[in-house]
């Protein structure tokens, strides 16, 4: 069958299972969106490419499917590193596919040409320029099957305008993958997993440290029976937000600089952490020196790499986090029948913690019903008006973490946020691309002032699709944890961090997206707000919650400090140093 | 260029197989600049495979541990297979090309320092002579050394290409790095 190059490009992705892409066309990927017309692929035209990348993250959080993006060459091409970087950072599974100016024409700085292959090498899991169209097939096939096996990432096909135009021959899909250098480990060592075993039933004070690779791997269930048998509490790290139910009365919820006092300390006093797809980031483990001292590691994860690059593993297995703990499950219960020993008095001391320390904030009393809004109360109203399995996706600073403190994620893939990177603008893209990929489930967005003004034109995109979203703008007039460092670590001299409350008006430029909009001032008309948004379902809705400037992210450890240092709140007198 | 190249210790050897691919040294060097490692010597050339080329490249360990280099290096799709060289227990060579200033008087003194070291004269001007040599890392960091004295006009190396010693014990001695 003679096909173009870029027939050959759409029938590719068919055969690879896509159902919907993002993107935006432009000079030369323009022969691909030709056969796009008559292809079953849905395509979700964008505003800014930078909103692409992002939606194919949030469908590929949300789905476990990789997220696909078309775009065309140059500015495009640029767009699209922010969200590749990202995905790389979050090990999100990935393809972005590229225009590139005619083979003919690269390296002759052509009208929309840059080095995108160059530009996204250090931020792509892979990346290739197709020179043949005949290689295509292949090279598409290779790039899916990159993106989504081993350690998950973005992988980018860069695709000359002259090869989507040659002709070229389709014989057959390729029936297997031949990348020499590419074979993945999954199946963990066993006599590593019998040693794993070993310790956990000697440790008197473990702790189990959960991270993106439990969802990445869909091992939540295996490590629920690993956590119910051992009666090992677990803490979920940001990018594991749901990976454990918090509901759960062995979850300790977020560690970190940000995490709850619990799930600090309990690592920093554990005897030994079961890292299981957890990397040791610096904004988990604090000063690295002074991180978790008396614990022996374990440490599970698919890329080689993650083992010993922060803290020396005692036992690393490299293995799917999925098949290393059914695996480690089975050894726990033949050590001598799966007996542990006695750890009541762990136990006891950490719910002497969690009853000490709970998060807190000064929650509105009815009588303070035009009062200040706090956006914990905000975010405490949304948690209990929404379904269990409603997905939250974030931006990035305070309202990121108070989401993570204060929501109660008990499904995965329940939590959306660029964790990594840190992508402020993140959160609207990402609720759309995880709207189109689960359009059964509810998606709000919680977002910042300062997040929102980087991507909200994305709300066009899912008013015209018909995408109904959900955003709650937290607005506090300021980029909120940037003030927080300010006021804490710069002597309160605020340099560039003030946005205003209305300018610009979030609720008439919601509107003139296409959306509901609403504004909320006080605590006693948040309820009837969110119920009203969540009665909208056939486009999107923003409320604008206007919240108190002065509030500050804690529990916190100040950057560079130990996880002993942690604060607590904001009050001199509850303050914990130890 | 150090008088120590090859003697001190932080120096490792690596033998990288990588698919004989558009792009593949840059995504090395890109690698190596990224996460902060520092390549001292890089020679690379295709094999006896068309599909593979070698890549000799000695890395400074004290930039990083040789372990987080090997494991990022192995996570390029197209590196095939690493070897780590212990450099005794393994075969290096190293070429150099080198232009030192011999007026008449002095020339000479040259050529027969470049004889005992095995070297060869490949071109002759008035006032320098340009010598070939070939051989152990070591033996190139001596001979420049005594061309110092004479003056050294112009300096290439190739850096050093590597393969394991053909002893009884070889096969335990190179350590698979992957």
């Amino acid at each position: 069958m003679r096909l173009t190059g870029a027939q050959a490009l759409i029938k590719s992705l068919e055969m690879e299972g896509v159902e919907v892409m993002f993107g935006l066309p432009g000079g030369a990927i323009l022969p691909a969106y030709d056969p796009i017309i008559d292809s079953p692929i849905r395509h979700i035209l964008v505003r800014h490419e930078q909103g692409a990348g992002h939606m194919a993250e949030g469908y590929a959080h949300a789905t476990g499917r990789p997220g696909v993006a078309l775009v065309t060459s140059g500015p495009a091409a640029t767009n699209i590193v922010t969200p590749l970087c990202d995905a790389y950072m979050d090990s999100v599974p990935m393809v972005a596919i590229t225009g590139q100016v005619p083979s003919t024409a690269i390296g002759t700085d052509a009208f929309q040409e840059c080095d995108t292959v160059g530009i996204t090498r250090s931020v792509t899991k892979h990346n290739e320029l197709v020179m043949d169209a005949q290689d295509i097939p292949r090279i598409i096939r290779e790039a899916f099957h990159i993106a989504t096996t081993g350690r998950p990432g973005p992988v980018l096909v860069d695709l000359p305008k002259d090869v989507l135009q040659a002709t070229m021959e389709w014989h057959e899909w390729p029936p297997a993958i031949d990348l020499p250098g590419y074979k993945p480990n999954t199946k963990g060592h066993p006599r590593m997993i019998k040693e794993a075993a070993k310790l956990i039933a000697e440790s008197r004070r473990p702790v189990i440290y959960a991270g993106g690779g439990i969802l990445k791997a869909r091992a939540a269930e295996a490590l629920r029976q690993l956590a119910e048998m051992t009666g090992i509490p677990v803490v979920t790290t940001l990018m594991a937000r749901g990976a454990f139910p918090d509901r759960h009365e062995l979850c300790l919820g977020m560690p970190g600089m940000h995490g709850n006092y619990t799930a600090v300390t309990s690592m920093q006093k554990a005897d030994l952490l079961i890292a299981l797809g957890s990397r040791f980031d610096d904004r988990v483990t604090g000063k690295v020196g002074g991180f978790a001292p008396e614990a022996k590691i374990i440490h599970v994860d698919i890329d080689p790499a993650e083992l010993g690059k922060v803290r020396r593993p005692d036992v690393p297995i490299v293995g799917d986090c999925r098949q290393v703990i059914e695996e480690l499950v089975k050894a726990v219960a033949a050590l001598d029948e799966g007996a542990q020993p006695d750890r009541s008095a762990w136990m006891a001391q950490i719910r002497q913690w969690q009853k000490d320390f709970p998060l807190q904030y000064d929650r509105p009393s009815p009588d303070q019903a035009d009062g200040p809004l706090k956006p914990q109360y905000v975010l405490e109203c949304l948690r209990d008006s929404t379904p269990d399995d409603c997905i939250l996706a974030s931006g990035v600073g305070q309202h990121q973490m108070w989401a993570s403190q204060y929501w109660q994620f008990d499904h995965p893939y329940t939590w959306i946020n660029s964790g990594g990177l840190g992508t402020m603008g993140f959160s609207v893209p990402a609720a759309i691309g995880a709207k189109v990929g689960r359009p059964d489930r509810m998606v709000w967005a919680v977002d910042g002032d300062g997040c929102f003004q980087m991507t909200a034109q994305e709300l066009v995109t899912a008013s015209a699709e018909r995408i109904p979203i959900k955003v709650a703008i937290l607005n506090n007039a300021y980029l909120g944890m940037v003030r927080q460092w300010q006021e804490m670590f710069y002597d309160e001299r605020y340099s560039e961090v003030y946005l205003s409350p209305d300018l610009p008006d979030y609720v008439k430029w919601s509107e003139a997206m296409g959306c509901v909009a609403f504004r909320v001032e006080h605590p006693d008309e948040v309820q009837a707000t969110i119920d009203k948004a969540n009665e909208v379902d056939d486009r999107p809705v923003v409320i604008e919650f206007r919240t108190d400037s002065s509030e500050k992210v804690f529990p916190m450890v100040p950057a560079g400090l130990s996880n002993d240092d942690i604060v607590v709140g904001p009050t001199p007198g509850r303050e914990v140093r130890q | 260029m150090s008088a120590l190249v090859g003697s001190a210790n932080r120096h490792h050897t690596l033998v990288v197989l990588v698919e004989n691919k558009a792009g593949v040294l840059a995504r090395v060097a890109g690698l190596f600049a990224r996460r902060g490692f520092n390549i001292y010597s890089l020679a690379v050339a295709p094999t006896d495979d068309e599909r593979f080329s070698r890549l000799t490249v000695v890395v400074d360990v004290e930039s990083a541990p040789l372990e987080q280099i090997t494991k990022q290096l192995f996570k390029l799709i197209n590196v095939v297979k690493i070897t780590e060289l212990d450099q005794a227990e393994s075969v290096e060579r190293e070429l150099m090309l080198m232009t030192v200033r011999a007026d008449a008087g002095r020339r000479s003194e040259v050529i027969e320092l470049v004889n005992v070291f095995g070297g060869k004269i490949v071109d002759v001007g008035h006032e320098a002579l340009t010598i070939t040599l070939a051989g152990k890392p070591r033996n190139l960091d001596d001979f420049e050394e005594l061309m110092r004295a004479f003056g050294i006009v112009e300096l290439q190396r190739t850096g050093r290409v590597a393969l394991p010693q053909l002893d009884r014990r070889a096969p335990a001695q190179i350590r698979k790095v992957s």
